[in-house]
């Protein structure tokens, strides 16, 4: 697993992917925080909410497309039969890439700690800023990244084609993060709003930007995160059926 | 001892059956020729031997280990190179043979990488990109990858095809190198590839086997005549030759040049019944069957010695 995770991050880094991704979030990241309209100036308070608000976006945009390829293009290659016929087990393929794609999120996210500095630096007095709800809201982001990326590797597994395998994991993420908590808008769900809602990424994400580690949102990222990544799996040894 | 089993192995592609309830055993150090036209179900039988694709029915060992059941173990003594050869084109050959011993988590990495780079002839080429290399020496690094953790059994899907007459010989002096402790299974459409490497050899045709021998008894057991060309100073007439027993037909094919199919080896007989004319012999040849019209036989049923 060590090997796979290892061999991927080289990847990222060798190729321009990981500076690309890591270069463009933080510009529009940095743009939607500190220049354009609405931004933090602007608020009035010092927080980092427009940042917390907007990464969940961009994130899906940036994770759909480093994750697009890590199936997709072996299968076309046939090096996913080099991979298979290794010594190691399917899932260890698959969390080798899983959390390879993980550190690169990190690595994006890890920057943005200066904004954190600056408005903290900024506060009046110094230090009022709500430490708790930014800490949350980075462990947040960062499971939030952790089940793009699971959705990400499952889209690439069930397509050799690398756009196709875009576009799907582009939906399925617009889907977990948003879609839910705009159904339970409808009057159909009227009386189970609440846990339409909870199906939703949006709804732990908002929790745990409180700054509240509330294990049942965590169980939630843990247990959708190793949903998609036991269907990446399954759908490797779909080989076998 | 029996380094491969491979027991009632079939697999079905939908409706199509790929690979029939095949049988055979591979002995440890033996390289085994894998000959059949395409499509016939080799890489399918080295997918499946190599625990790619899982059988529809039937069993297999390698070095022992069931390939269902003890897949990992399996798969840490084989070294597979795939047909078509993949590999991760922006990658450097170093880079990816060092992937590879990390997979196996081999110890003294670097050493054993540049020790099989050496011996697959990569040297002048290994700082490279693989995408950078010829066809040739992307072969050498497919070679490279199944060999560094020093397998047992070595699974080679053709590992010579599109290469130019010189890559292929230096391709296969590679493979003969290694293949002096390994068990060696390699898959091939060509003949001379069969001759020149492989102690054994298994034909397979539409998914079945239609022979597997030794070279040397499968060029003398489907022969069913012997013929023998002889070439003369001067011309004779052909009864001298149907006069020699054990000769079932001659006829003249050139000028001074005569065909004879005989019922064995009878050279010094026909020595001695040509001699007495004035006519010397210059040459006299034993046409060996080759491997080439056996296949042909044996994978054309419509076709008849």
């Amino acid at each position: 697993m060590i090997a796979v995770f290892l061999k991927e991050i080289r990847g990222f880094f060798s190729s321009l992917i990981a500076y690309i991704v890591i270069i463009v979030f933080l510009i529009i990241i940095g743009l939607l925080t500190w220049v354009f309209k609405n931004n933090t100036f602007e608020s009035g308070y010092s927080n980092l909410d427009i940042l917390f608000f907007w990464s969940p976006s961009v994130l899906i945009f940036l994770i759909s497309a480093i994750t697009m390829r890590s199936f997709s293009e072996e299968k076309k290659s046939g090096t996913l039969e080099i991979l298979i016929t290794k010594p190691l087990t399917d899932f260890q393929i698959v969390l080798g890439k899983y959390f390879a794609g993980l550190v690169l999120v990190f690595l994006a996210l890890l920057p943005t700690l200066i904004y954190f500095f600056t408005v903290y630096q900024l506060g009046d007095p110094v230090g009022n800023i709500d430490t708790g709800a930014t800490w949350g809201s980075y462990m947040g982001l960062l499971w939030l990244g952790s089940i793009y990326v699971s959705i990400g590797l499952f889209s690439s597994a069930l397509t050799d084609n690398t756009i196709v395998a875009f576009i799907l994991s582009f939906f399925l993420c617009l889907i977990m993060y948003i879609a839910f908590d705009l159904l339970s808008g409808v009057s159909w769900f009227s009386g189970i709003d609440y846990y339409v809602q909870w199906l939703g990424i949006n709804s732990h994400y908002q929790s745990i930007s409180r700054g509240v580690l509330d294990t049942r949102d965590l169980l939630y990222f843990i247990s959708t995160t190793v949903l998609f990544l036991w269907l990446t799996k399954t759908k490797l040894e779909s080989r076998k059926w | 001892m029996e380094s491969v089993k491979v027991i009632n192995l079939k697999k079905i592609f939908g409706e199509q059956i790929a690979v029939n309830s095949i049988n055979f055993t591979i002995g440890e150090g033996e390289i085994v020729g894998f000959l059949g036209p395409n499509g016939a179900g080799k890489s399918t039988t080295m997918k499946m031997l190599t625990g790619f694709l899982p059988p529809s029915a039937g069993e297999s060992w390698v070095t022992g280990f069931n390939v269902e059941k003890n897949p990992l173990e399996v798969k840490r003594n084989i070294g597979y190179l795939p047909e078509h050869n993949p590999l991760y084109l922006d990658v450097y050959v170093k880079e990816y043979l060092l992937f590879c011993a990390g997979i196996f988590k081999l110890d003294k990495k670097e050493e054993r990488v540049k020790n099989i780079i050496d011996r697959v002839g990569l040297t002048p080429e290994y700082k490279k990109k693989i995408g950078q290399l010829s066809k040739g020496y992307r072969q050498r690094v497919g070679l490279a990858q199944a060999l560094i953790h020093d397998p047992k059994v070595l699974v080679l899907d053709e590992p010579t095809s599109g290469l130019d007459p010189n890559q292929i010989v230096e391709i296969r002096n590679v493979i003969k190198e290694f293949g002096k402790d390994k068990t060696v299974i390699l898959s091939t459409h060509i003949m001379q590839e069969v001759q020149a490497l492989c102690d054994k050899v298994i034909i397979i045709n539409k998914g079945v086997i239609v022979a597997n021998d030794n070279v040397q008894n499968l060029q003398n057991t489907s022969k069913t005549k012997t013929i023998i060309v002889v070439q003369l100073s001067k011309e004779i007439e052909l009864n001298i030759f149907r006069a020699v027993q054990g000769v079932l037909q001659a006829k003249r094919i050139a000028a001074n040049k005569y065909e004879l199919e005989c019922t064995s080896d009878i050279r010094e007989q026909l020595f001695f019944a040509v001699a007495p004319t004035g006519s010397a012999i210059i040459n006299m040849q034993l046409e060996q069957q080759s491997l080439e019209e056996i296949f042909k036989i044996l994978t054309n049923p419509n076709l008849k010695v």
